[in-house]
């Protein structure tokens, strides 16, 4: 039963402020920290081992810490050893570039970032005169690298260090995309030689561990590359580590394909759009978005397999590390030496990340 | 309103489409049988028929989003073969409306509009933007020309997808069922368009339950079932003097609710 009413403009509600207790800091922590007796309980638990946790660290990593010294013996507290970063920073940086070229390794890593930027950014001031530069970058670095054209040659097995991580992932990275993108459209293709191609090429190298495919890189490629090309250790990490890259990329962009409706392609088509601008315009832009974690994914793994290079002889910065803590002048030392070494990886692996989020919010057009 | 006497087509035109003899097959199964069909240029077909008949399968032989096995289909003077030249020439005079939109929607509701008549008719991108406004007007849109499609209504999505596909300045245009994805107080939007778009003297085939619209704008409606065409007639002698029993009983049926 109910009494019929209406309401008059007297009486109407009037709009009023949400209970302090759901909104500000207090509804923040409510609702994020403490909302329910389980939550409440992980939420102290968290703040103990913080509470353990980072004053130790703080105070063994830079309290206690020891910056100067020659060896290991200088190093008496109880905090951590930094002596050697003195002595050893360019090592871990160049590797065994010749110390007085190592400006070139630097002019090649910051002009890295306007080759970059108009690709990872918008409204970059000049983007169209930069993306020329960005094509011709590889080309810019690898003379500013290798030498050549008046500079000092520098054999690639100089190549070391974080430096040499960097070039071997920056490369496999821009190289793997495309080809992954080619491999999973060969996949689908019509055509069954391509296909074919296509899923043998993917499969045969997905199913083989990197190591395996490094050991094996100075049998393989001196058939498809020129024999002195082929022996070169830096060229032949880069184009398996790409290759293998290639393959896990071509799968993640093939569920990104998938994902793509059906009636996207056919509106495509109805438009007289052919395959490759249906492809290039329609289908490929948000297959692509869609794929980004897990493209992301795909160059933060190959990012870290570049530390496999020291199975073919070339000492990356985790190579150098290694010799190193087994030096017996800073014996012992390995802590702090891999901290380093992973500082390194973790902020440019935790930017890729950070940047791809980015990209996805910028990229969402879905919402409201 | 219109009425369907204004421009009725004298058949004697040079048709716009020509289908004779056309059979198509899913793997073994019989989709479409020998369906013949001429279509006058400016005529307004409704075709109806209940669910797998091959109506949709019909309409998407013409723009070649199927591939026919027996017959010939000739768009606008066009054979349709394997010939990719062939197909292009003809999707770039054929515009279709789907039924579930198949709005681009990475793309501004603009950019869906000018991408075909850009890329496709080389349309410089000032010219395409000025057509797919004035489009939009049409479709009574022109306001969310710069949103993207997931912020709009379903209805908006839809009156968007036909005024993409006139941007490209069809002679012909196939609806396969294109208000029936729409809740009920969209569809009169976008049948008022479409109505609008009948008057301009638009070729259409239009595949729909709507019976409203057939009788108002249809010159001819097609009744399909088990994939071949049962009866055919204008609006007025479909509706009130069915001849074959399918037609009757799936009129009853349709219009019981
Ligand atoms: N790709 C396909 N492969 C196999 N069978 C198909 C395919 N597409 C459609 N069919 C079948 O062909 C028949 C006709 O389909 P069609 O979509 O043309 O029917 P319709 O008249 O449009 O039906 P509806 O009103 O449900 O849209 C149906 O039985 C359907 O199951
Ligand atoms: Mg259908």
């Amino acid at each position: 039963m109910y009494e019929p009413f209406h309401r008059t403009t007297d009486d109407m509600l009037r709009e009023r402020p949400a209970p302090a207790a759901t909104v500000g800091v207090i509804g923040w922590l409510r609702t994020n920290l403490f909302a329910g007796w389980i939550n409440t309980a992980l939420t102290l638990v968290t703040l103990y081992i913080l509470w353990l946790a980072i004053p130790s660290f703080i105070g063994w990593a830079f309290i206690d810490a020891q910056l100067a010294g020659n060896d290991r013996f200088a190093c008496t507290g109880d905090g951590a050893c930094w002596a050697w970063l003195d002595q050893r920073i360019n090592q871990f940086l160049y590797g065994f570039y010749p110390s007085e070229e190592t400006w070139r390794v630097n002019i090649a890593f910051v002009l890295l970032f306007p080759a970059l930027a108009p690709w990872l950014m918008e409204n970059v001031p000049g983007d169209r005169y930069l993306r020329w530069f960005s094509v011709a970058y590889p080309v810019i670095a690898t003379i500013l690298l290798v030498g050549g054209f008046g500079l000092e040659v520098v054999q690639t097995d100089k190549f070391g260090g974080f430096m040499l991580n960097l070039t071997v992932g920056l490369a496999g990275i821009v190289l793997s995309l495309p080809i992954g993108i080619v491999l999973a459209l060969g996949r689908q293709s019509r055509l069954p030689l391509i296909r074919w191609f296509s899923i043998i090429f993917i499969e045969a190298v997905r199913g083989v561990p990197l190591i395996t495919l490094l050991f094996v890189s100075n049998i393989i490629l001196p058939i498809f590359l020129p024999p002195d090309m082929a022996l070169d250790s830096v060229i032949r990490v880069i184009v398996m580590v790409t290759a293998f890259a290639s393959a896990y990329m071509a799968e993640v962009i093939r569920g990104g394909l998938q994902a793509i409706p059906k009636g996207q392609y056919e509106a495509a088509q109805a438009m007289g759009l052919n395959y490759s601008k249906a492809m290039r315009l329609i289908i490929l832009p948000q297959a692509l978005k869609i794929s980004i974690p897990g493209i992301v994914n795909t160059f933060i793994g190959l990012f870290k397999d570049t530390t496999l290079v020291i199975v073919i002889g070339l000492f990356d910065i985790l190579g150098i590390a290694n010799a190193m803590v087994s030096n017996p002048d800073w014996l012992g030392l390995s802590t702090e030496t891999y901290v380093v070494v992973a500082l390194f990886f973790f902020s440019v692996c935790f930017s890729m990340s950070r940047y791809s989020i980015r990209l996805e919010r910028r990229l969402d057009t879905d919402k409201r | 309103m219109s009425t369907t006497e204004d421009h009725a087509p004298t058949p004697s035109e040079n048709p716009a489409i020509e289908i004779e003899g056309l059979n198509k097959w899913y793997g073994s199964f019989h989709v479409l049988r020998d369906i013949n069909l001429d279509v006058a240029e400016r005529e307004r077909i409704v075709i109806c028929g209940p669910s797998g008949s091959g109506k949709s399968t019909l309409i998407r032989c013409i723009n070649r989003l199927e591939e026919h096995q027996e017959g010939r289909i000739i768009v606008d003077g066009t054979r349709l073969t394997n010939d990719l030249k062939n197909i292009d020439a003809v999707r770039r005079e054929v515009g279709m409306v789907f039924q579930s939109f198949n709005l681009f929607p990475h793309l501004t509701v603009l950019e869906n509009c000018t991408l075909a008549p850009i890329w496709v008719r080389k349309t410089p991108k000032a010219e395409a933007e000025a057509i797919a406004m004035e489009y939009l007007e049409r479709v009574k849109i022109p306001e969310q020309a710069l949103k993207f499609p997931g912020q709009l209504s379903g209805g908006q999505q839809q009156r968007v997808a036909i005024a993409r596909s006139l941007c490209m300045k069809p002679k012909i245009m196939l609806f396969d069922e294109p208000t029936s994805a729409l809740d009920p107080e969209m569809i009169k939007e976008v049948l008022d368009v479409m109505v609008d778009l009948a008057q301009t003297g638009m070729t259409m085939l239009v595949v729909t339950h709507e019976m409203g619209f057939a009788s108002q704008v249809a010159d001819r409606v097609i009744f399909m079932d088990e994939g071949q065409i049962v009866e055919q007639n204008n609006p007025d002698e479909f509706f009130n003097n069915p001849q074959s029993e399918r037609t009757k009983l799936f009129l009853s049926q349709i219009l019981s609710h």
